[in-house]
C-alpha cells in the first residue's frame, strides 16, 4: 500500500470529508500568493466554486463576469494573451460545457495558459439533477489539442493539482466535485501532472480510477483481497497527457483492467486507457462509468449506487474481466 | 489641413489601393477566400498599419504595442496584406495564402504567424479577448490601446453582447471597437437575416460611446479614432460605414462576393480597375 495514504484508510467514518472544490479554492489562493499574474474569473458562482476565498484575499485580482460562461472564456483568453494566468470557474456543465467552442478557438488553438476549474462534475452533485451533473466534460476537454485534463481524487490532491496547473504554461482543465468525499491522501503524496500514482500494488487486476471514486477502487481492492484476488490500484489523476508507461507496465503484469470514473463511459478516462491498450497491449477491459444516460435528482449516495459507481460494482467487474483473461 | 497631413492622407490612399491589388492577386492564387469584406476594409487597415498603430513589425511581441484584434477572422487576407506591406514578412509570402504549410492560414492563427494577436474565424469571440487584454492592461497601468475589428454580421452572436456588457461595466477606456458596417453577411443583407438596427442605440444602452463614420474615408476614420482616445469614461465603438467590394464598382454592395474569390478573368478586370482607378489614369504599367 502506498505509504502516503492516510493511516486509517478503511475506516471511512473516521476520515476527514471535504469536497474537491475546496482543494481548488485553497490551491488557487496559494498560487495567487506566489504569483501576481494569477487572476480568477467567475460566472456568478464564486461561493459554490470556492473562488470566493481568492476573491476575499485578492479582490483586485478577482473578476466577476456574470452568468456568461462564453464571455468568461474569451475574456480569460485575452488576459492570458496579455500575460496573466487566469482561472475560470463555474460548474462543469457550463464551463467547459456551454463555452466549448470558445475554449477550443480562443484557449486551446491559441495555446494560452487559461485554467478551467469545472465544479459540480458527476452525479454526486445530487439533488440539482441532470442539468447540473456534468458527465461529458472530460470527453469534451481531452479531444482538444494542447489541453491538459486533471481529475483529482480528493481535496488534498485537488489543491496540489490546482497549484501545479497554475504554473504548467498550458491550457488546463481541472475537474471538481461538489459533494464531500473522503480525504485519503496526505500532504506528502507526490503530485506531478501526467504521472499516475500506484496506490496499491497487485498482480491479478489493474483497477485504474480517477476523481473521488479512487477511494471506491481502494475499497474494492480491500474486498477482493479477502477473496484471494490481488488488485493493483492506480490513481490516474491526469487524463491528458496520459501516463502510458505506468498503465502499460501495470497491465502487462496483471493482464486485465477495470476503469472507474464518474463520467460517461464514452470518451472519458476509460476510453483513453482503452485506446492505449488497444494500440499497444490489447487486454480484457471493463469500464465503470455512466452508460449513455443523464443523471437525475437524489442523494449523492443513492445516485452513485444507482449508476453502479461504488465498490460492489467494481468487485463484480473485476471478477467478470478476470474470467476473460488470456492465459 | 496642413500640407504634411494632406501628403500623409494621399500616401495612405495610395497604400490602400496597392493593398487592394495585392488582395485580388492573392485571392486569385488561393482560389478561395473572401473578397467583399477585405476590399471594404482596405482603407481602415491602411489607416491602422501605416498611421494609427504603435507597433514594430520587426518585433511583433513588443510588450507596449497597440493590440489590433481581428474578430471576424475571415477578412484576414487584407490584414496579411497590411502586415506584409508594413514589414512583418515579405510581400511574396502573400502568394502562399491558404496553401499547405503556409503561415497565412485561411483563418488567422496566433501560433502560426506572429503579429496576428489572436486566432479567429468563429464569429463573436474577438471582442471578449480584446476586452480581456484591455482589462489586464488597465490592471497593470499600461498605456497601449486595444482595437477590436468586428463585422456587423457577427453582432448576431450572443458572445458579443456579453463582452459589450463586460466592457461597459468595467469602463474599458483603452478599448476601441470598430464595426465594419457594410450591411451584408454570407447569405444576404444583415437587416433581412437578423435586423441589427438601431445598432447605435444598442451600444449606447450597453454604456459605450458611439461614433459613426465613413470607413472608406481614411481622414474621417483617423479623426474618429482620435476622438475615441479622448473618451475617458467608456469604451468606444466606431461604426464604420463601408462599401463591401469597395474599389471595384461591378461588385460593390453585392453580398454574393462575401465568401468567394475572383477567377482569372475577373481578377484581370478588377486589377485593371484598381490600377487605372476606374479609368482616371490611362497609362497603365502592368
Amino acid at each position: 500500500m502506498n505509504k502516503h495514504l492516510v493511516q486509517n484508510l478503511f475506516e471511512k467514518e473516521k476520515l476527514e470529508m471535504l469536497p474537491t472544490r475546496d482543494g481548488y479554492g485553497k490551491g488557487v489562493v496559494k498560487a495567487g500568493e506566489k504569483d501576481q499574474r494569477i487572476v480568477v474569473l467567475c460566472a456568478d458562482l464564486a461561493e459554490s466554486t470556492r473562488s470566493h476565498w481568492f476573491k476575499e484575499k485578492f479582490p483586485e485580482r478577482f473578476i466577476e463576469v456574470g452568468v456568461a460562461e462564453q464571455n468568461m472564456a474569451t475574456i480569460a483568453a485575452g488576459m492570458a494573451n496579455y500575460g496573466k494566468i487566469p482561472f475560470i470557474s463555474s460548474y462543469a456543465a457550463f464551463s467547459p460545457g456551454r463555452n466549448n467552442e470558445q475554449i477550443r478557438t480562443t484557449i486551446s488553438l491559441n495555446n494560452l495558459p487559461v485554467k478551467i476549474a469545472g465544479a459540480h462534475a458527476g452525479v454526486s452533485v445530487g439533488p440539482d439533477g441532470a442539468t447540473h451533473q456534468a458527465l461529458e466534460d472530460m470527453a469534451l476537454m481531452r479531444v482538444q489539442p494542447n489541453m491538459v485534463v486533471i481529475s483529482p481524487c480528493d481535496a488534498i490532491e485537488a489543491q496540489k493539482a490546482t497549484f501545479a496547473a497554475a504554473f504548467n504554461e498550458k491550457p488546463t482543465y481541472i475537474r471538481l466535485g461538489r459533494e464531500k468525499s473522503p480525504v485519503f491522501t496526505t500532504e506528502n503524496m507526490p503530485f506531478e501532472i501526467g504521472k499516475a500514482v500506484i496506490l496499491r500494488e497487485g498482480k491479478d487486476i489493474s483497477i485504474i480510477a480517477c476523481g473521488p471514486l479512487v477511494y471506491e477502487a481502494l475499497l474494492a481492492a480491500e474486498k477482493l483481497e479477502k477473496e484471494g484476488i490481488d488488485a493493483e490500484v492506480i490513481n490516474l489523476h491526469t487524463i491528458k497527457p496520459l501516463d502510458k508507461k505506468t498503465i502499460l507496465a501495470s497491465v502487462k503484469k496483471t493482464g486485465a483492467v477495470v476503469t472507474v470514473e464518474e463520467h460517461q463511459i464514452a470518451g472519458g478516462m476509460g476510453s483513453a486507457v482503452a485506446e492505449v491498450l488497444a494500440m499497444n497491449l490489447p487486454s480484457p477491459i471493463e469500464m465503470i462509468g455512466v452508460n449513455d444516460s443523464f443523471g437525475q435528482s437524489g442523494t449523492p449516495d443513492e445516485l452513485l449506487n444507482f449508476f453502479g459507481l461504488t465498490h460492489p460494482s467494481i468487485v463484480k467487474a473485476v471478477k467478470k474481466v478476470i474470467k476473460r483473461k488470456v492465459t | 489641413m496642413d500640407i504634411d497631413q494632406a501628403k500623409t492622407n494621399k500616401k495612405l490612399r495610395e497604400m490602400a489601393n496597392t493593398m487592394r491589388q495585392d488582395l485580388i492577386s492573392m485571392l486569385l492564387k488561393a482560389g478561395s477566400g473572401h473578397t467583399a469584406g477585405p476590399l471594404g476594409m482596405a482603407d481602415i487597415f491602411a489607416a491602422f498599419y501605416f498611421h494609427i498603430l504603435k507597433h514594430d513589425p520587426k518585433n511583433p511581441f513588443w510588450e507596449e504595442r497597440d493590440r489590433l484584434i481581428l474578430s471576424n477572422g475571415h477578412i484576414c487576407p487584407i490584414r496579411y496584406v497590411a502586415m506584409a506591406r508594413s514589414g512583418y514578412f515579405p510581400v511574396e509570402e502573400l502568394a502562399t495564402l491558404r496553401k499547405f504549410g503556409t503561415r497565412l492560414q485561411g483563418h488567422p492563427e496566433r501560433e502560426k504567424l506572429p503579429g496576428v494577436e489572436t486566432t479567429s474565424g468563429p464569429l463573436g469571440s474577438g471582442l471578449g479577448q480584446a476586452a480581456g487584454i484591455a482589462y489586464a492592461a488597465l490592471m497593470d497601468k499600461k498605456k497601449f490601446r486595444v482595437y477590436c475589428l468586428m463585422s456587423d454580421g457577427e453582432q448576431d452572436a450572443g458572445n458579443i453582447w456579453e463582452s459589450a456588457m463586460f466592457a461597459g461595466k468595467n469602463k474599458l477606456r483603452n478599448l476601441t471597437a470598430v464595426m465594419d458596417r457594410n450591411n451584408i453577411q454570407i447569405t444576404g443583407m444583415t437587416e433581412d437575416i437578423m435586423p441589427l438596427e438601431s445598432i447605435r442605440a444598442k451600444y449606447e444602452a450597453f454604456n459605450w460611446h458611439v461614433i459613426e463614420t465613413n470607413g472608406n474615408n481614411i481622414e474621417e476614420f483617423i479623426d474618429a479614432v482620435d476622438r475615441a482616445r479622448a473618451i475617458y469614461e467608456k469604451p468606444t465603438i466606431i461604426i464604420a460605414h463601408t462599401i463591401p467590394g469597395k474599389g471595384i464598382p461591378e461588385i460593390e454592395f453585392d453580398f454574393n462576393w462575401h465568401g468567394k474569390a475572383p477567377n482569372k478573368e475577373e481578377a484581370k478586370r478588377f486589377l485593371h480597375e484598381l490600377r487605372t482607378i476606374g479609368g482616371k489614369i490611362t497609362s497603365e504599367h502592368q
